[in-house]
């Protein structure tokens, strides 16, 4: 048996996880991780091979989290995958706390039963399992499921791993450059190419059914804010006035959409437009620049960037309207605010020594904390379960992406080939 | 002897001349654009982003800079771009076919969405400019387009400064 501690001390030393395409490079070992195993699954169909390899993925999400590491499968004393087949002590022996077992069963020509459970090694009891339909199409998200389930159960904070990231690419064509708006899998695994142009692309934000995105585009040469359904690639111009038009965002109940416009004049203000009847009623009158509005998640207030003493700083307005409260007070510039799910946090790019970066304020406290350490962060956007944040930087010249716990613990270079990168916005938790 | 010793002084002075550029400038100097604005119009129109009329109409003739710049963090002409400015709402005020679009840029620094208000800001002084100065409203259009449409790729104050800029473009 290989000597499992220096296996484990390897691991901690390099921090790499291997997820199939996507590789992840920690920054930041903040974090012990704790060791568990994932046991390779069981199968009975007709082909060779299950549809997945419904252990990787599960082994890849829980790595990709930070907070475990997964044995090496030639560690594994026994493999089980039947819970009767469990031998807790061979477990107790590699120092694992907790293990995960199942299988794939065929039921039919494209239809699957699959089947988790979790164990925990010092109880020597089983915390949570599951049988979950899937066909072909559907397998990568149950198993993705089934990873959130056992990362809630052994965590407390639920799973992100069955949601997926929205983002623009910009690539250099010949003299000017093709922009892309881009839906991938949390993983960076599934991406589908949602929108293409010559012109700029901006702020996507999804909508809180995850079925639709906003975004502006340039094409044409004037900025225009569409409404478009992933499904069907449909897609509606909801504004495109005279001067900006800018910085959507979807209420909490999907009816109205936050924005910003200039007019002919230039002043940028926060307007709420209601989807359905396109009505825009003004909430900011101010001369100075008033932008990036985002929604509290009761639907109440519009935090928003607004320069008015002087610098960029957040504020926030009833959404009914009335006087504006500033919200940011530390350093000389605050902007981009984005409220966790939860309301408990705000997140915003942070002017810090010369360099941006995303900070996180809790709003009880009133306390910022700097969560990057880059020059040029942006686009801070909040997991549905309120716990990580995923953001832009730079590498050379080319935009990256990054996630970072909003502890600040565990942070990570999500490297993935795609070129220059920008605006990455995390969907809601997803319907099924 | 003496080769070696000024091998050192080239040394120390591509040395110094590299620290020099490391630290940040807190009051950019005003850089004298004006002469190399009219000289590399072309240049930097054919860049080939967006604006799809490359040349600069001028029914005057003569070479009619279309590419203001501005400092950090600032909206202000600076002065010797008024006479650029006054030349345009000439042509304008006197030709009231003529339809000019202006399109602001910010540097990459800072947020997305407020840097397309400082590009926006931008375009504006330029349009008061013109109104000021005799042209219609309803010949001049603005967009900004924030950082997102740089000339210049860099992440230096030189590449900065020539991106905040408005460009002239007539669109008849």
């Amino acid at each position: 048996m290989r000597n499992y501690l220096s296996r484990a001390l390897l691991l901690c030393l390099l921090s790499v996880g291997v997820a199939e395409a996507q590789l992840v490079i920690e920054i930041t070992e903040g974090v012990k991780r704790r060791p568990i195993a994932v046991v390779p699954f069981g199968w009975a169909g007709t082909s060779p091979n299950m549809p997945l390899d419904v252990a990787q993925l599960i082994s890849n999400d829980l790595t990709r989290s930070g907070r475990f590491a997964p044995i090496d499968e030639r560690d594994m004393l026994q493999k089980p995958t039947a819970g009767v087949d469990m031998d807790f002590s061979d477990w107790s022996i590699l120092g694992v706390e907790a293990v995960v077992i199942g299988s794939v069963t065929q039921t039919g020509q494209n239809a699957y039963d699959v089947q988790f459970q979790l164990f925990d090694v010092f109880g020597r009891d089983q915390l949570v399992g599951y049988r979950m339909r899937a066909s072909r199409g559907t397998i990568r998200r149950v198993a993705h499921r089934a990873a959130d389930m056992i990362y809630e159960k052994l965590t407390g904070i639920k799973g992100v791993f069955d949601t997926k990231v929205a983002y623009v690419t910009a690539e250099q064509r010949g003299d000017g450059r093709l922009f892309s708006l881009i839906v991938s899998d949390q993983d960076g695994e599934n991406d589908h190419k949602i929108m293409e142009s010559n012109d700029p692309i901006m702020s996507p934000a999804w909508s809180p059914d995850s079925r639709r995105l906003a975004y502006v585009s340039f094409e044409g040469s004037h900025s225009s804010i569409f409404i478009q359904t992933l499904r069907t690639g449909n897609r509606i111009k909801v504004s495109s006035k005279p001067g900006i038009n800018g910085a959507p965002a979807f209420s909490p109940d999907g009816r109205k959409l936050v924005l910003t416009l200039g007019g002919i004049d230039g002043n940028l203000d926060i307007y709420v437009m209601d989807i359905n009847s396109r009505e825009t009623r003004r909430l900011t009158t101010h001369r100075a620049i008033d932008t990036e509005g985002s929604w509290s998640p009761d639907g109440r207030y519009i935090y928003f960037t607004s320069d008015r003493s002087g610098g960029p700083q957040i504020y926030r307005i009833a959404v009914s309207g009335g006087k504006a409260e500033r919200i940011s007070f530390e350093g000389s510039y605050n902007a981009r605010p984005r409220l966790s799910p939860d309301g408990s946090k705000l997140a915003m790019v942070h002017l810090n020594r010369g360099n941006y970066r995303i900070a996180v304020m809790d709003l009880k406290r009133k306390d910022l904390l700097v969560l990057s350490a880059g020059r040029q962060d942006e686009s801070p956007s909040f997991a549905p379960n309120s716990d990580t944040l995923i953001y832009a930087t730079r590498q050379s010249r080319n935009g990256v992406l990054e996630s970072v716990t909003a502890d600040g613990l565990i942070r990570q270079r999500l490297a993935s080939g795609k070129g220059d990168v920008r605006e990455p916005v995390w969907s809601p938790f997803q319907r099924f | 002897m003496f080769q070696y010793k000024s091998l050192i002084a080239s040394f120390l002075f591509l040395v110094l001349a590299a620290c020099a550029s490391n630290v940040p400038d807190p009051d950019p100097v005003e850089a004298t654009y004006s002469d190399d604005a009219a000289a590399t119009t072309d240049g930097y129109s054919d860049g080939g982003f967006g604006s799809g009329e490359d040349v600069p109409y001028d029914p005057m003739g003569g070479e009619l800079a279309t590419i203001i710049y501005f400092e950090f963090d600032s909206s202000e002409l600076r002065p010797e771009d008024s006479d650029i400015v006054a030349r345009h709402a000439v042509q304008l005020s006197g030709n009231s076919s003529l339809r000019v679009r202006l399109e602001g840029h910010a540097d990459e620094r800072g947020s997305r969405e407020y840097n397309i208000g400082l590009g926006e800001r931008r375009s504006q002084t330029v349009r008061r400019m013109l109104l000021i100065q005799g042209t219609s409203s309803a010949q001049i259009s603005t967009v900004s387009f924030g950082e997102e449409r740089p000339v210049s790729f860099g992440n230096d104050e030189e590449a900065y400064a020539q991106n905040r800029r408005v460009e002239i473009t007539y669109t008849n």
